[in-house]
C-alpha cells in the first residue's frame, strides 16, 4: 500500500481527502502545516504529498522546497491542491520541484486523474 | 410520466436523425434535457413541446431536441493509452510509409468539445522537429453545432483542463481567460471543424490514414454501428488505422477492421498491421 501525507490546514479538507484517498488504496497521514509536514517526512519520507499552499507557520511552497532539500527529500511525488490557481503559482509551484497541480475545488475524479497522470494508480 | 407514445415519437425521430438508441430507462433524460427547451420557448411543459414537435416538425426544432440529446462528455488524451499508441506506433508506421508525399489526414469523427482533436495537436507539436516539411491535418466533426461552437473557441473549465491534461502541458500550451483556459493559436490553429452527422453519406470527405471514432458508436444499434465502421473502411488505405473507444470493438460488427493484438483500441484493415507492429517492436 503506498502511502499519502495530506497536507491541509482545513480539517475538513483533510477530511475528503482522506476520504478519496483512502478508496483508492492509499495509506493516509495527515499534516496541519508545512513544517509539520516537514517533521513528518523527516521521520519517514510518504509515497506522495497532497499539498495545500496558503497555511501557517510554513506555507506549501516553502515546504516544497524544503522537502527538496531534505535527504530523500526528492523520492516522494507532490501534488499541489489548491485554491492558487493561476499561471504564475502553477509555474512557480512546477518550477520548485513540484510534480503535479491540482487546482480547488477538487473532486474524486480529479484526485484520480492527475494521480494516474503521475503514475501512481 | 411520459406517454408511451411520446416516448415513441422522440426516440424514433432520435434514431433516424442520429442514431442514437434511447432504452427506455432513459426517459428522464427527455425529461431533464428537453424541458428547458420547452421553457426557452415560452412553453410550460414537456407535454406542450412534444405537441409542437407532432404539429409542425419544424426543422429548427427537431436539431434542436437531436443535439440536446447527444452525450457530449469528453477529456484530453482519454484512456492515455490510444494516445500513446498513436504516438508510439501508427505515427512511426505512417511517417515511413508515407515519406515520400509528407502528407497525413486524420479524422476526429465525434469530436465533441475539442478534446480529442486538441492532444492530437499537442502530441503532434511536441514531436514538431520530425515533422519539419509534414503537412499534416486534423479534421474534427460533430454532428452538434454548440460542442463545435466550444471546440472552435478552444476554451476549458478549470474543472475541463484537469481531467486528463499534465500540468507541463496545460502550463506550455494554456492561456488563462478569467475563469477559463483557452488552448494557444498555435494548436486551435492545427485543428479545423465541421458539422458532420455520420449516418449521411461519407463521400465528400476524401480519405483518412487514421480515424479516431471514439464513444460514439456505444450509442448507435448494432445495424448503425455496422454501416459506419464500413463507410469508414473505405476512407482508409489499406495501411491506415482505426481508433475506437475502450467499451467499443469491431467483433460480431464487421469484418472489416481487425483489432489489433495487445494494443486495445486500435484497430486495422488488415492482420497485415500487426508485422508492422512486430517489426516496430523489434526495432
Ligand atoms: C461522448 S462524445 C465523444 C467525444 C470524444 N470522441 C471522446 O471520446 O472523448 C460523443 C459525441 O458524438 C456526437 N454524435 C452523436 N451522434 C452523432 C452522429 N450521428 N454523427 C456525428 N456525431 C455524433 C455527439 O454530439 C457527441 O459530441
Amino acid at each position: 500500500m503506498k502511502s499519502c501525507l495530506v497536507v491541509d490546514d482545513s480539517k475538513i479538507i483533510r477530511k475528503v481527502a482522506r476520504r478519496i484517498l483512502e478508496e483508492l488504496n492509499f495509506d493516509i497521514h495527515e499534516a496541519a502545516d508545512g513544517q509539520d509536514a516537514l517533521d513528518t517526512c523527516k521521520g519517514a519520507m510518504p509515497d506522495v504529498v497532497l499539498l495545500d499552499w496558503n497555511m501557517p507557520v510554513m506555507n506549501g511552497l516553502d515546504f516544497l522546497k524544503a522537502l527538496r532539500k531534505t535527504e530523500g527529500g526528492t523520492e516522494p511525488i507532490v501534488v499541489f491542491c489548491t485554491t492558487e490557481n493561476d499561471m504564475s503559482h502553477i509555474s512557480a509551484a512546477i518550477s520548485a520541484g513540484a510534480d503535479e497541480y491540482i487546482m480547488k475545488p477538487f473532486d474524486r475524479e480529479i484526485i484520480e486523474s492527475k494521480f494516474v497522470q503521475v503514475g501512481l494508480l | 410520466m411520459m406517454k408511451s407514445e411520446d416516448f415513441e415519437m422522440i426516440s424514433s425521430l432520435l434514431k433516424k436523425r442520429s442514431g442514437l438508441i434511447l432504452p427506455k430507462d432513459k426517459v428522464y433524460l427527455l425529461e431533464s434535457r428537453l424541458t428547458p427547451i420547452a421553457h426557452k420557448r415560452g412553453l410550460e411543459t414537456l407535454d406542450e413541446l412534444l405537441e409542437e414537435v407532432r404539429r409542425y416538425s419544424k426543422e429548427d426544432l427537431l436539431t434542436e431536441i437531436t443535439e440536446a440529446m447527444t452525450t457530449n462528455e469528453s477529456y484530453f488524451f482519454r484512456d492515455n493509452k490510444p494516445f500513446d499508441l498513436f504516438k508510439d506506433i501508427v505515427l512511426p508506421q505512417l511517417l515511413e510509409s508515407r515519406a515520400g508525399r509528407k502528407r497525413l489526414r486524420i479524422w476526429c469523427a465525434a469530436a465533441s468539445t475539442g478534446q480529442e482533436p486538441y492532444s492530437l495537436a499537442i502530441i503532434l507539436k511536441e514531436m514538431e522537429a520530425k515533422l519539419a516539411g509534414w503537412d499534416i491535418e486534423i479534421l474534427g466533426t460533430d454532428i452538434s453545432q454548440q460542442v463545435l461552437d466550444k471546440a472552435k473557441m478552444g476554451l476549458f473549465s478549470q474543472f475541463e483542463v484537469q481531467r486528463g491534461l499534465p500540468i507541463q502541458l496545460l502550463i506550455k500550451y494554456f492561456n488563462q481567460v478569467g475563469e477559463l483556459w483557452q488552448i494557444s493559436d498555435e494548436i486551435r490553429n492545427m485543428v479545423s471543424y465541421r458539422k458532420f452527422n455520420l449516418l449521411d453519406s461519407f463521400s465528400l470527405l476524401g480519405s483518412f490514414d487514421v480515424i479516431f471514432c471514439r464513444n460514439v458508436l456505444i450509442y448507435f444499434d448494432q445495424t448503425t454501428k455496422t454501416e459506419v465502421l464500413e463507410k469508414m473502411r473505405k476512407l482508409i488505405p489499406d495501411d491506415g488505422w482505426l481508433f475506437l473507444g475502450a467499451a467499443e470493438t469491431v467483433l460480431g460488427i464487421t469484418d472489416k477492421f481487425k483489432p489489433v493484438q495487445g494494443q486495445r483500441g486500435l484497430y486495422s484493415t488488415s492482420d497485415a498491421s500487426t508485422e508492422v507492429i512486430s517489426k516496430l517492436k523489434a526495432g
